[in-house]
């Protein structure tokens, strides 16, 4: 079996400040990692591999500095790297993104395509969907659980907001992961030598099945008008009150508000 | 000259103060408390590699460095030091020990079950009355056919009891002195060895601290670690090893210590200002964390030095003198930024005072450190 699994380099959004001022994110100093739930993708591509045995490949978009994350994927136990990397597929947004990486994949064998929900730090949980559309692949998101059902069959658990829903799927199939269902494993000390005795595959423009008027800036419909961040809340208020006077407070402060 | 560590380092960095923020740090407290061996972290460290850091692939080690395993020492240590002096003891003292003297059937038959952290490992040189003038053996090794018959009792001995290989120190031959001392391999379960009393110590509480006690017990000759009346320059030289470690446990501690007291001092506010805006605290901070990287730079650089195979015996005595100082040092003055909190268990930086402390006795006490380097200083 050949997984695919879709990742990206992201700033850690836990420790970026706002610059108070220019109301921008102050990136300097803050550390660069792996995508959460792109790093619960590769957890469960490397939970299959171990299951059943597979070949999983990681590849990612990125500038030459996204080496490190596939570098990291190689330590916790992937097989192939990939890095989609040149200029023509710089300023890209989520539509540009979901081609190249489908345009990578049309020149690769798979049986499953694992990509994370959302990044830190765009949280669009568009690049899945919009691959899986590109690639004409069933697909789905929101994946918390996932049973191999003999060759190519699986059951998979999707995460709704009411609780989740079993769907039985058939490869290939395009998975979009969260975090919390998968915790990913610690890279071992032998795969982190191992890893950078090992090959990552660099990947131009031209090595990929796409049209280059979908690449990047020009290929991007989404333009950001503005870039701003959330008001803070006020404090708020509270209420040192027992449990039946909190139910009354609770309930006229939304009746307040119109919630109910 | 590159002072940047290298890729795997880095990368091996990230993972392993990963591993310590989030498996080792919250049970550090109650491995204390309790004096409990961490089992469960060890078992997690084994499956990734950690007890075989620098110890080659052939022999199912990891193939690293020993700069990555000071990087894994110091960054267990801080935030729970018995962690990071199993790691130290079992790489250092034991596996060491067997890789740099050990025949190839030695290597073969333990280095693979050390590195992958199945058998942990320890080091017996100390006893009752040779402790620094370690020339002092009591424990007799005497030759019986095809075994040596060993009768004496080792104390103070880090991971007893939780190890299956321990390097045994012995006397051979009393009359050559130094050159009469010879090290043996000695397994867990051999008849006539036993673990005796637990240690109640003050620092490094979970970790298992006891004494071997060896009653004609009998170790067959192929167990003979180097050449006969070899042991002393064997034991010396796996302690210049073993200092290393030391000093990245301190300096891990010290590092801990730090990280608390700016945590601290950022939040807690007297006279109306947090305690970081006193120039008082800036300054004395600020001599601390200086000392705390220079420590990291002499550690590194007697790792470094090791695996190139330079000589590295004073390098690792400065290192731990320093770093082990700046760490009682460090975690003293982080009690005192603490105030009444710190001198209670609330806060952890009463553990890593009282955790400090050994890293100026064991593996050689400041004064040896310091006759170490004076010897080198006035060498001829």
């Amino acid at each position: 079996m050949n997984i695919v699994v879709c990742i990206k380099q992201v700033p850690d959004t836990t420790v970026v400040k706002i610059d108070p001022v220019k109301h921008t994110l102050i990136r300097e100093g803050v550390p660069s990692i792996m995508n959460p739930d792109d790093k619960g993708g590769l957890e469960l591509a490397l939970q299959l591999k171990e299951q059943c045995g597979a070949n999983v490949t990681v590849i990612t978009m990125g500038p030459p500095q996204a080496d490190a994350i596939l570098r990291e994927a190689f330590a916790m136990g992937a097989d192939k790297a990939i890095l989609l990397t040149d200029r023509a597929f710089a300023g890209a947004d989520t539509l540009a993104t979901s081609r190249a990486l489908a345009g990578a994949l049309k020149v690769l064998d798979y049986d499953l395509v694992i990509t994370g929900r959302q990044a830190i730090d765009g949280d669009t949980a568009q690049v899945g969907p919009e691959m899986a559309e590109h690639l004409e692949l069933p697909q789905v998101s929101y994946v918390i659980g996932l049973e191999k059902k003999g060759e190519n069959k699986y059951v998979v658990k999707k995460e709704t907001e009411e609780g989740y829903e079993l769907l039985e799927v058939e490869g290939p199939v395009l998975l979009t992961v969260l975090a919390t269902a998968y915790k990913a494993r610690y890279m071992t000390v032998g795969g982190i030598i191992d890893a950078y005795n090992k090959e990552v595959e660099i990947w131009p423009a031209s090595k990929i099945k796409v049209d280059p008027a979908d690449l990047g800036l020009n290929g991007s419909p989404t333009k950001v008008k503005k870039a701003y961040p959330k008001d803070t809340k006020a404090a708020g208020q509270v209420y040192e009150v027992d449990t039946e006077q909190a139910v009354d407070v609770i309930i006229n402060k939304m009746k307040e508000k119109f919630i109910i | 000259m590159d002072f940047e560590l290298t890729k795997p380092q880095k990368l091996f960095q990230q993972m392993i103060r990963e591993f310590a923020e989030k498996e080792v740090k919250p049970l550090a407290a109650e491995v204390d408390e309790e004096e409990k061996f961490p089992v469960e972290n060890i078992q997690k460290m084994a499956k990734l590699g950690i007890f075989g850091i620098p110890t080659p692939k052939e022999y199912g080690g990891a193939g690293g460095d020993h700069v990555m395993y000071t990087i894994a020492v110091e960054e267990l240590s801080r935030v729970c030091a018995t962690t990071g002096v199993v790691v130290s003891a079992h790489t250092s003292l034991c596996e060491d020990a067997i890789l740099d003297n050990g025949t190839e059937e030695q290597k073969k038959k333990y280095l693979p079950k050390l590195a992958s952290g199945e058998w942990l490992g320890a080091f017996g040189l100390t006893e009752p009355n040779a402790g620094t003038d370690a020339s002092a053996q009591q424990t007799m090794a005497v030759e019986d056919g095809d075994y040596y018959v060993l009768n004496g009792t080792k104390i103070f001995i880090t991971n007893a009891g939780y190890a299956h290989v321990y390097v045994i120190a012995t006397m051979t031959d009393k009359s050559k002195g130094n050159h009469g001392i010879t090290t043996f391999i000695v397994e867990e379960g051999t008849p006539g060895f036993s673990i005796g009393k637990k240690e109640q110590k003050m620092g490094i509480r979970g970790s298992a601290t006891c004494e071997l006690i060896f009653e004609n017990c009998r170790i067959p000759k192929e167990n003979m670690l180097g050449k006969l009346g070899g042991g002393f320059a064997i034991a010396m030289k796996t302690l210049d090893g073993g200092r290393i470690g030391i000093a990245a446990q301190a300096l891990g501690i010290a590092q801990g210590a730090m990280d608390e007291t700016v945590k601290y001092c950022m939040e807690r506010r007297q006279f109306g200002r947090t305690l970081s805006q006193f120039q008082n605290t800036q300054f004395q901070l600020a001599d601390l964390q200086t000392r705390i990287e220079a420590s990291r730079f002499l550690v590194r650089s007697a790792a470094w030095k090791k695996d190139k195979g330079m000589k590295f015996s004073t390098d690792a005595a400065m290192a731990k003198l320093f770093a082990a100082e700046t760490a009682m040092d460090t975690t003293t003055k982080a009690v005192q930024f603490h105030g009444g909190y710190g001198y209670t268990r609330e806060y952890p930086v009463e553990r890593m005072m009282r955790d400090a402390k050994i890293t100026e006795i064991y593996e050689g006490t400041s004064e040896v450190q310091r006759m170490v380097i004076a010897a080198q200083l006035f060498k001829k």
